[in-house]
């Protein structure tokens, strides 16, 4: 059967499993765009390229599915790479599509034409230049399955525009041929044996568990170990939802922000089993200092990981979930009595220092929305985020007891992410209850979305943390730069009227007794709502470890107000 | 030191581009570089020396596996290699500076293969000691341009060379490559 370049697209996009595509048209893509007209495809038209690929990273992430996002060629293209770096850092799968010139006018600056291939040569897994229709079948099949296999990621399609209008053969192939390109998935005997002798030796063990756990969909295994060894679980920012928290071994977040006594834990432990991360630089401190009295087990499936930023003992490469089916059986139960009353007693004392046990002082503070939002979602939304304090507020008190629930730009650290990815979140789950937690700096970096949010009838509904201040920024500036606050008092306009002249129902809230109002007000409202809360301006994030601290030397939050009950 | 690591890949557009932005991005530097076509017409074959006091072979190899065009990798690194090096010599040589040119060439079995009025192009193929010690004798004479590949290597007889990660891309583990991973001692 021969069909035009632009419908072979469509035909894979539907033999992949794609429902749903974000993008924006534009002169080199066009056939596509027409052709999927005649598809059971939906675009999901986004008002910036950028919203295209959050969607699609968003829809990747609560779905567990390929992502597609589509551009055209040029200014189209270069749009999409700070979302395809954002993906590429949190191993995301994605498949954007771009437009390109066609293939005889290639090298010769025709219009619109930008090398794209190139420009996202270092960002994506592997990316192809398409300049026939006949390699059209054979790339989209090894794009869909190296997106989605291994470490997950994204690769990009770079058409040009002759190779979307001529015809080729079309058969989709059952097999592919990837001789470069094989996962591992089990590892040698021998190294699990090694572990499982470091295992049996430990006295006061600490699992970290990341990304990778939910890539893996290893939850169960996960837990099956930590309960069978009486290992208790640090996570991850991205890691967040792999235990449920209120597990009696969860030490919630680990890093820079992460629970004190998550940090005092990993910092105490003799053994760190390190699941599906890579010990970025805000998981661990400083590097010499990390874990000094802990021998380390590193099961991961990407071995470029390996020994990258913390010397492991035993390297564990391949799947997580199948490494773990391997090992647990391998590993005697375990009695870690001492090791976890030691670690309630540090969770005793963060948890007297945290503001939620400070008396109300009538002021609002972030901690509180969150804290209030949790307990009305039953903590059960899937909850998206932009990138600063908000985030990390959102990370420490919207606990998670389910995985893929929160969506967030954690290696990269993409502001403007939120709300674009709740939109893809929507598509993926459009019967569950969808929040995006936005700061006043991220929300503006991508509020145009807000049209495609009424456009698509999303049910989205948009928690605004206003401080009016790029608050994390402030924060360092407040600790290591004098209080000199260079260039982070951002004005913000109206939101309340923002909301409103896209059609979005929009209340504003300054007071602690209106937070739990203003959520039930918009569950109860159909489609998206925006509640803007005006909160304490200068509000930190705490713990906080400097960067180039130790993960222990934490920065807390004064004590200068007095305790509940004294 | 220097590490030779041989890696064949895909034939196919843009790969060279590949790994070269690999090694950029991860501050890997290379010295030399060499690509070629093997018996396999689908398959190019790369001869990658580089240079870094403290580089970890086994890192530069993962990262190589990452690339889904790379086949496979091996360190040849202090392993019984045959290995060499091209250079043509363009020697500014008078007519009475040509016998001087020539019998320097004889001794390094090296050979002349272009002759000009005042200049003449010498060509050798060794190792890089044996290229190195030519061209320091040539350079009092006068060289005006020089051009080398940079080398190439093939392991002698069945040796395996080096494999680091076990299993990668579905290559058997050599014997001697896994240790320095798994025999390390506690961290640190």
């Amino acid at each position: 059967m021969k069909l035009s370049g632009a419908k072979i697209v469509n035909e894979c996009l539907v033999r992949e499993g794609v429902e749903v595509v974000f993008g924006y048209p534009g002169g080199a893509i066009m056939p596509v765009h027409d052709a999927m007209l005649d598809y059971p495809i939906h675009h999901v038209l986004t008002r910036h390229e950028q919203g295209a690929v959050f969607a699609a990273d968003g829809y990747a992430r609560a779905s567990g599915k390929v992502g597609v996002a589509i551009a055209t060629s040029g200014p189209g293209a270069t749009n999409l790479v700070t979302g395809i770096a954002t993906a590429m850092m949190d191993s995301v799968p994605l498949v954007c599509f771009t437009g390109q010139v066609s293939a005889h006018l290639i090298g010769g600056d025709a219009f619109q034409e930008t090398d794209v291939t190139g420009i996202t040569l270092p960002i994506t897994k592997h990316n192809y230049l398409v300049t026939s229709a006949d390699e059209l079948t054979e790339v989209i099949r090894e794009a869909f399955f190296i997106a989605r296999s291994g470490r997950p990621g994204p690769v990009l399609i770079d058409i040009c525009k002759n190779a979307q209008i001529e015809e080729a053969e079309f058969e989709y192939p059952e097999e592919i041929s990837l001789p470069g390109y094989k996962p591992p998935k089990h590892a040698p005997v021998k190294d699990l044996e090694k572990a499982a002798k470091l295992i049996a030796e430990a006295k006061r063990p600490v699992i970290l568990a990341g990304h990778g756990v939910q890539m893996s969909g290893a939850m169960d295994e996960l837990r099956l170990f930590a309960e069978k060894t009486q290992t208790p679980v640090a996570m991850t920012l991205l890691g967040l939802g792999s235990l449920p928290a209120s597990h009696p071994y969860s030490l919630g977040m680990m890093g820079m922000h992460g629970e004190a006594y998550c940090n005092e834990a990993i910092q105490n432990a003799d053994l760190l089993l390190a699941f599906g991360m890579r010990f970025d630089d805000r998981v661990t401190g400083h590097l010499r200092t990390y874990a000094p009295r802990a021998h380390k087990i590193h099961i991961e499936i990407d071995p470029t990981e390996i020994d990258k930023n913390v010397k492991v003992d035993v390297p564990l490469v391949g799947d997580l979930k199948t490494i773990l089916n391997d090992i647990t059986p391998m590993v005697e139960p375990n009695d870690h009595e001492e090791w976890l009353d030691q670690i309630k007693t540090w969770r005793e004392e963060t948890e007297a220092r945290d503001i939620l046990s400070w008396p109300d002082e009538e002021k609002l503070h972030s901690a509180h929305v969150i804290r209030d939002f949790w307990k009305k979602t039953s903590g059960d939304a899937i909850v998206t985020t932009g990138v600063g304090q908000h985030q990390m507020w959102a990370a420490q008190y919207y606990q998670l007891e389910q995985p893929y629930r929160l969506i967030t730009s954690g290696g990269a650290g993409t502001m403007g992410f939120g709300l674009p990815s709740a939109l893809g979140a929507w598509f993926a789950h459009p019967d569950r209850e969808i929040w995006t937690v936005e700061g006043d700096g991220s929300f503006q970096m991508t509020l145009n979305e807000l049209a495609t949010v009424v456009q698509e009838g999303a049910n989205i509904k948009i928690l605004l943390i206003n401080n009016s201040f790029l608050g994390m920024v402030r924060q360092w500036q407040e600790f290591f730069y004098d209080k000199r606050y260079a260039a982070t008092q951002i004005t913000g306009p109206d939101f309340v009227k923002i909301g409103e002249a896209y059609g979005i129902p929009s209340k504003r809230v300054t007071k602690r007794e209106d937070v739990m109002d203003a959520i039930t007000y918009a569950q109860e409202t159909p489609g998206p709502v925006l509640i803007e809360y005006q909160v304490e301006k200068e509000d930190s994030v705490y713990p906080m470890v400097p960067s180039g601290a130790a993960l222990d030397e934490m920065m807390r939050r004064p004590i200068t107000r007095k305790k509940v009950g004294e | 030191m220097q590490h030779t690591l041989i890696a064949k890949v895909e034939n196919k557009p843009g790969v060279l581009n590949r790994v070269a932005s690999l090694f950029r991005r991860r501050n890997f530097n290379i010295e030399s570089l060499n690509v070629g076509h093997t018996e396999n017409p689908n398959v190019s074959r790369m001869t990658i020396v580089v240079d870094k006091p403290d580089l970890d072979a086994r890192k530069v190899e993962a990262n190589l596996y990452k690339l889904v065009n790379v086949l496979d990798v091996l360190d040849v690194t202090n392993q019984p290699t045959v290995t060499r090096d091209l250079a043509l010599i363009k020697v500014a040589a008078e007519p009475e500076k040509r016998a001087e040119v020539a019998n320097l060439a004889n001794i390094f079995r090296a050979h002349i293969v272009d002759v000009a009025p005042d200049s003449i192009i010498v060509e050798i193929t060794g190792t890089e000691d044996k290229i190195e010690g030519l061209v320091e004798l040539l350079r009092p004479i006068g060289i005006t341009e020089m051009v080398r590949t940079g080398q190439v290597a093939m392991l002698r007889g069945d040796e395996p060379g080096i494999r680091y990660t076990p299993g990668a891309n579905g290559h058997p583990p050599s014997p001697n490559g896994h240790k320095n991973i798994s025999d390390k001692g506690k961290a640190q």
